[in-house]
């Protein structure tokens, strides 16, 4: 399989009410290219899904869309994705606010070593979201209500995050950033260490966020992309191969190349 | 297969004969060198105290004597000075004189010579404090030279006295025993008293309190500036030419050996700067230098140690590259620095080449008040006894090692203790 020459998004890449749009988008480490020239519009209260085999480029192009790619030196970024209309490339632009409107949520569950309280109160108070102990008393247990963690941790809220089980990590997680209450919650493989139930549990959250939130999501399991996402966007060797809704991609995937990978020929 | 008769299994079966032989083989090996290194250990500290526990008792003559105020010339109205300036050492002459009659000059000469000079200096103070006592008859254990202390403690009884102490010294000594005169007492002056030409009047105190004051300097430049560097080398400093220059000589400079970090010392501080010799803060300057690399490196590994999940998590909710370093990194690294900084002022304790260069090797007799003053530390005093011919200085020599190793357990448990405590807020 070699890239494949003059490549053009199969589907519909763009949306009416795009959150984010990503244009011409590439990649390099270094001398490597790993994103070509990627176009995609993230629509406002969308669950969009981005899936590929290993190496092909989804995560690398989910941590464009808040700038995580800026902590790794020799990465470098062309073209431009705007958040609202605006370049978040712009050099005007600071990463700071920007992450705190372009949340994030790793494969690994990593809690700080603090307590569940500390955890989620880290965000507003380094924003100066909390005005005062009960402003900020509340922002953490609307948002471990709204990650369905609440009625678990509501009696030790002061004992160590890193305490809990892998699930309820994650979901401490996904409460610490909604609790900076962002626009996009960036998800890169969410469940991948977490047992069935977990999965189950967070698949369900993450259909809850989407009337709030714009999700992009990065997955390995089709299921999942199934279960939770509108669109899905089909990622190959850093290319965009395809972008469809959802239970299109799944039934009637345009591209040969899709319909291998999501037959299980090969990822 | 192979065109050999045997199966894999028993092929397997076989060859574990030998790895199970050279696995208990390695385990032997590892335990004969644990037990070789604490043999060594429990040899140096038996050695050790087995030579200097004797430094921390000090022989007395006990005994009654009248504090003859006409011998003196003075009253119970004389203040301090006149009593300083009065003759007690002639008293005490007298007294032992009374006590056992020595013949001719030759042997008043010897009587003498079994007081140690701090004898006249205990009964002088004695009266500052109360005056009250002159005419009366007091009762105290007058300090004896080195000599007797080494004769009464090791010597008696055996042959090897005889080249220090004379038949007829022997003699008084023994009277003095049968009349319950001659005692040992716990060693005081070695814990209070600076440096003295006199074995038995010498002390620690100077030196402890040279090394406390050298080591806090140490502590206070070196320890803000090595967490320093190390934030900025592994956090904040762009990966190129320069930098790695900086860290390649950083290493390179942890491997100096120490006394040239002395001959710098004496360069710059005390030759272009104009830093007094001799006292702890140029030490302290000269330890700094030396005691950097260490906590740099150190440092440097525990941040490098904390996981990048933690930055990534604090960088995904828009914190500042500040704010990871200060709220996550540097907590997360900050036991592994203490333990760093802890291991390099405990070199720093025991160092004693670069002190030379700078003039700490002196003989300083007043304990250091503060940094600006001329002292020695612990080591160099150790270096300085461990000169010294007379055999008290070789007891007093172990006697310094065994509380310079004391600071040294007690400094790495601090360090230990400190570090699980940090560690369990996490």
């Amino acid at each position: 399989m070699s890239i494949i020459e003059n490549h053009k998004t199969n589907g519909a890449a763009f949306c009416e009410n795009p959150k984010l749009k990503a244009r011409d988008v590439g990649v390099f480490y270094g001398e490597k290219q790993a994103i070509f020239d990627v176009s995609l519009d993230i629509g406002a209260n969308e669950v969009i899904a981005l899936i590929g085999p290993s190496g092909c480029g989804k995560s690398t192009f989910l941590r464009c869309l808040n700038r995580m790619n800026d902590t790794i030196d020799i990465c470098r970024i062309s073209g431009e994705i705007l958040l609202d209309g605006e370049n978040i490339y712009d050099p005007k632009v600071d990463v700071v606010p920007l992450r705190a409107r372009v949340g994030m949520v790793f494969q690994k569950p990593n809690p700080f070593p603090k307590s569940i309280y500390d955890n989620i109160a880290y965000g507003p108070r380094i924003h100066g979201l909390a005005h005062s102990r009960v402003d900020l008393d509340e922002i953490v247990e609307k948002s471990l209500q709204r990650a369905g963690l609440w009625n678990e941790v509501k009696d030790r809220l002061h004992s160590p995050g890193t305490g809990l089980s892998g699930g309820q990590q994650q979901r401490l997680c996904i409460a610490r950033t909604i609790a900076v209450d962002p626009e996009v919650i960036l998800m890169d493989e969410p469940c991948s260490a977490l047992d069935p139930i977990a999965t189950a549990k967070i698949e369900e959250l993450i259909d809850e966020l989407r009337e709030n939130y714009t999700i992009a999501i990065v997955t390995h399991s089709m299921q999942q992309a199934a279960r939770v996402s509108q669109r899905t966007a089909y990622f190959h060797l850093g290319q965009l191969i395809e972008v469809n809704p959802t239970d299109q991609v799944f039934t009637t995937p345009q591209h040969t190349l899709t319909e291998a990978y999501i037959t299980g020929r090969f990822g | 297969m192979t065109n050999t008769s045997l199966s894999t299994r028993e092929k397997v079966e076989k060859s574990m004969v030998r790895r199970r032989a050279a696995e208990k083989r390695f385990r032997t090996y590892g335990m004969a060198s644990v037990l070789f290194g604490l043999l060594c250990l429990v040899g140096l500290f038996g050695d050790i105290i087995n030579k200097g526990a004797s430094a921390f008792r000090q022989t007395v003559i006990q005994t009654e004597i009248l504090i003859d105020a006409d011998f003196l010339g003075i009253n119970k109205k004389a203040d301090d000075q006149e009593i300083r300036n009065a003759d007690f050492e002639g008293l005490i002459k007298q007294h032992f004189k009374a006590m056992v009659q020595p013949q001719g000059r030759g042997e008043r000469r010897q009587l003498y010579s079994m007081i140690s000079a701090g004898a006249a200096w205990q009964l002088q103070e004695a009266v500052i404090a109360d005056p009250s006592l002159l005419g009366k008859k007091l009762s105290v254990n007058l300090i004896a030279d080195d000599d007797v202390d080494q004769w009464f403690k090791h010597d008696r009884g055996t042959e090897l006295h005889n080249n220090r102490m004379s038949e007829t010294q022997v003699k008084w000594l023994e009277q003095w025993i049968d009349q319950d005169m001659l005692k040992t007492q716990f060693n005081t002056l070695f814990f209070v008293n600076g440096d003295s030409r006199e074995p038995e009047l010498a002390g620690i105190r100077g030196a402890i309190t040279g090394t406390f004051l050298t080591l806090l300097v140490t502590f206070l430049l070196s320890f803000p500036i090595g967490v320093a560097a190390a934030i900025y080398l592994e956090e904040f400093a762009p990966r190129n030419k320069i930098t790695e220059f900086v860290e390649i000589n950083i290493n390179n400079l942890a491997a100096v050996p120490s006394i040239t970090f002395g001959l710098l010392g004496l360069a710059i501080f005390i030759n272009i700067f104009g830093v007094a010799r001799s006292t702890p803060l140029v030490g302290g300057l000269v330890l700094t230098l030396m005691t950097l690399p260490t906590i740099i490196i150190s440092g440097r590994a525990a941040i490098k140690a904390v996981p990048p999940s933690i930055r990534e998590a604090a960088f995904g909710l828009g914190a500042s590259k500040m704010q990871v370093v200060f709220h996550h990194v540097l907590p997360l690294a900050l036991p592994g620095m203490l333990t760093g900084t802890i291991i390099g002022m405990a070199q720093a304790l025991g160092e004693t080449a670069p002190l030379l260069m700078i003039g700490m090797v002196a003989f300083v007799v007043d304990v250091p008040g503060f940094i600006n003053d001329p002292s020695t530390v612990l080591p160099v005093q150790i270096f300085l006894w461990s000169d010294s011919p007379e055999r008290a200085f070789m007891e007093r020599t172990s006697g310094a090692i065994m509380v310079l190793l004391g600071f040294l357990v007690t400094m790495n448990t601090a360090a230990v203790m400190l570090r699980r405590r940090l560690e369990r807020r996490w």
